[in-house]
């Protein structure tokens, strides 16, 4: 038994080398995007537009969502990443005036991070029609819906329920449509194409406005808020590299709705890497040299299965060696083990994504936050495993341990442990797996693994890159089960699988 | 050897053990019976310190049996749980020798114990290597006994050494323990519920009655004169499960 720890405890230093052997080194730069492809490419752009004279940016991709990007902008451990005016206002500094771009500015400046001018479009939502409609029926803007009661519109979910969609939009303009139904935003296209709705809310900059030749309506009474693209990047890095915020602001104004959705078209549509995209864009407007590095299926799978090995046996070994002595203690003090158990299983529901966001301003993005989330999530059901196999034990054989003369240290060791082995050992089987399908959650805060391919492939509607991560991590689940199968046979005294003769 | 004074044990309103004193004197057999319930594991347990008396004094070869002292003096007292207790996933061998390899003896001095106490309890060698589960109840009986002489001790606490066995086993077993007991010429604490058993083992017979000592004599003393008519009920409740009904 006493091996197994030593050898965990090798695993768990070689791997923490590894991991932290990964982070990037203090010159590089750090661009970061939110897990929809046109922040992706944008992100793809900046890096370009950064790197050179012997600064080298690193891109971390697809992280889940506005608040773990501004988290890790503050923390430090990116340094730029592209955002929206309307985003910022109104999530990111709700509640304080920054009603105007210098107001808006001033507020940011007070965090430390700093904000490019607008990058030329706007993505925001808007009213869109097929071109012959509009011709049709003469609409140029949103206000002449008024005159045609009996169309019928489509919307998504989501612009039906916020507050600056359908219902506050249908009051601004005194809208009279009756029919009109919630719908998911592809068959919204589809069913405009077919001419079954007549209007459908958009993305200003979504690609499928240009693929079916839509109009989108003026919002004349300016009802939507504005969403327009700007840089976020950290006060700093105009000391650590003035050249690298220099190009930044050669991207300002240079990217309008019609030229974004084009790109996003190019990806979603296409299917074309963003790299590619974002390369062929800093060639031709910046005059920079750019070359996409395409990485191939090998050398991806390799990084991914690396990434997640490193996350997996981290934290798994981690919470062997502190979950096991938890549990023993829980089973040795009745009161003390209602509250262990009863912590352990409260951290068990907390949501994975709120906890990575939480622990962005202690440990930034990346392994780091991961490995500890898996880490507090593999508690569970080795703790409770350890503290029922040895509650479990026959009182009459502790008896027999205590009345030889055994001391309770050595009781534990030479038999309470062994016999509580088989649950242990079913526990760690348990945590094992809920760790490996769990860590592919750490994509969303940067940590990589399987989880990038299935991230990157649910946002492309891509199904083959989605099952380049969800095979390896079911045969990575089924191997780590396997494993400890193997394990649990050498650890598990064979007294115990015997059946009693009488 | 042992020395009870005033002691008494509650389990919450329960209470187990009344104030009794009761003397054990050493190097000959002590037989506990009586009732089920009457408190006789419970006594036997005070007496190794495994749990502590609620008052009173517990003395085992002039020393106080406390919390502190009772792991080291519970290596001069060998004791047999009510169901053998042996640890299943220790061979037999393993369960046996257990304790002796814990406190460092040496190998060979080891082997030499062992075959010693597989030559005194007539226990088949071959069946050392196997697990408890694989032997039979009046082997496993045999085993709890070995593990409990091990050391070497100075006495021997035994809870129903032959409870769990066919009467067959039991008959045999009593004669080869009683005998083993003579030999050996230590302190020897048994208890039991069967008269007949008890007269088997010794003259010095302990009769308990919830939680204290009703009348403490042989077995012949007990027939002729019950002391009271807890005495003539328990003696005759004995006697008549070994008459046969008349038909
Ligand atoms: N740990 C305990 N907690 C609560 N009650 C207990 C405990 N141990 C014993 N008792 C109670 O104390 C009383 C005496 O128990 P004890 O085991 O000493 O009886 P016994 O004479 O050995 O009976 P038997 O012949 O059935 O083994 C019983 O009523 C029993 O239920
Ligand atoms: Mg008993």
């Amino acid at each position: 038994m006493k091996n197994i720890f030593v050898a965990l405890a090798l695993l768990l230093a070689t791997s923490g080398v590894t991991a932290f052997s990964l982070t990037a080194s203090a010159q590089d730069i750090t661009v970061g995007s939110k897990k929809f492809t046109e922040s992706v490419i944008l992100g793809e752009i900046l890096k370009f537009a950064v790197s050179g004279d012997g600064v080298a940016a690193n891109h971390r991709r697809d992280l889940g969502g506005t608040r773990v990007l501004w988290s890790a902008l503050l923390k430090g451990d990116i340094d730029i990443y592209p955002e929206y005016t309307g985003t910022i206002r109104q999530e990111l500094l709700k509640g304080t005036d920054t009603h105007t771009l210098p107001l808006l500015r001033a507020a940011l400046a007070k965090q430390g991070i700093r904000m490019s001018a607008p990058l030329g479009f706007n993505n925001t939502y808007a009213i869109g029609v097929k071109k012959e409609t509009a011709a049709r029926y003469g609409l140029t803007k949103i206000s002449d819906l008024r005159r045609y009661a009996e169309f019928s519109l489509g919307f998504s979910n989501e612009f039906l329920d916020r507050g600056d969609g359908w219902p506050s939009l249908q009051t601004t303009y005194r809208l009279p449509q009756r029919d009109v139904r919630g719908l998911d935003h592809d068959l919204a296209y589809r069913g405009l194409e077919s001419g079954a709705i007549d209007g459908i809310d958009v993305y200003t900059t979504d690609a499928e406005i240009a693929y079916y030749d839509l109009f989108l309506l003026e919002d004349d009474q300016r009802h939507f808020p504005t969403y327009d693209a700007v840089i976020l990047y950290r006060a700093d890095l105009a000391d650590r590299a003035p050249k690298a915020v220099a190009s930044l602001t050669r991207l300002e104004g240079t990217i309008d709705e019609v030229r974004m959705s084009a790109m996003n078209g190019a990806v979603k549509l296409d299917k074309r890497a963003e790299a590619v995209i974002a390369a062929e864009f800093v060639i031709s407007r910046l005059q920079i040299s750019a070359t996409a590095i395409e990485i191939g299926f090998a050398a991806r799978l390799w990084k991914s299965t690396r990434d997640h090995l490193v996350l997996v046996l981290i934290s798994l070994g981690a919470a062997i060696l502190f979950a096991v002595p938890l549990g023993i203690l829980a089973a040795g003090h009745a009161r003390l083990g209602q509250l262990i158990l009863g912590i352990v299983g409260i951290v068990q529901t907390i949501p994975s994504l709120a906890l990575f966001v939480f622990m962005i301003p202690l440990l930034g993005i990346g392994g780091p936050p991961a490995i500890v989330a898996l880490f507090l999530y593999s508690l569970l059901p080795i703790v409770r495993n350890t503290h029922a196999g040895l509650r479990g034990i026959d009182p009459g054989i502790l008896e027999s341990a205590a009345a030889i003369g055994l001391e309770p240290r050595a009781s534990l060791r030479i038999v309470e442990l062994p016999l509580a082995m088989r649950s242990i050992m079913a526990g760690i089987k348990t945590s094992a797996v809920i760790n490996v399908g769990t860590a592919t959650l750490g994509a969303l805060i940067g940590a990589g693994g399987y989880g990038q391919p299935i991230l990157t492939g649910i946002r492309l509607d891509n199904t083959a890159l989605i099952l380049e991560g969800a095979i390896p991590a079911a045969i990575l689940a089924l191997a780590v089960q396997g494993m400890f199968e193997l394990a649990e046979r050498a650890v598990v005294p064979r007294g115990l699988r015997l059946k009693s003769v009488g | 050897m042992f020395n009870l004074s005033d002691i008494s044990k509650s389990f919450g309103r329960l209470r187990a053990v009344a104030p009794t004193d009761l003397h054990i004197s050493a190097g000959r057999t002590t037989v506990l019976i009586g009732p089920s319930g009457c408190g006789k594991s419970t006594l036997l347990r005070l007496m190794n310190g495994l749990i502590a008396p609620d008052t009173g004094r517990i003395t085992f070869d002039g020393e106080d049996v406390t919390a502190a002292t009772a792991p080291s003096l519970r290596r001069r007292m060998g004791y047999v749980i009510q169901q053998g207790g042996l640890f299943p996933h220790l061979t037999t061998r393993q369960n046996i020798t257990l304790m002796a390899r814990h406190t460092g003896w040496a190998a060979a001095d080891i082997e030499t114990r062992l075959q010693s106490l597989t030559d005194l309890t007539r226990f088949p060698r071959d069946a050392l290597a196997r697990y408890p589960a694989e032997l039979s109840g009046g082997q496993r009986q045999r085993v709890s006994l070995m593990r409990a002489l091990m050391l070497d001790p100075d006495a021997l606490l035994l809870d129903e050494p032959l409870g769990a066995l066919d009467p067959m086993v039991r008959y045999e077993l009593q004669t080869e323990l009683a005998e083993i007991f003579r030999t050996l010429g230590k302190t020897v604490v048994l208890v039991t519920h069967d008269l007949f058993e008890a007269a088997h083992f010794s003259k010095d017979i302990v009769l308990l009655r919830d939680g204290a000592v009703e009348q403490r004599t042989s077995m012949q003393m007990l027939l002729a004169e019950p002391a009271s008519p807890f005495v003539e009920k328990f003696v005759g409740a004995q006697r008549g499960l070994t008459q046969a009904p008349e038909l």
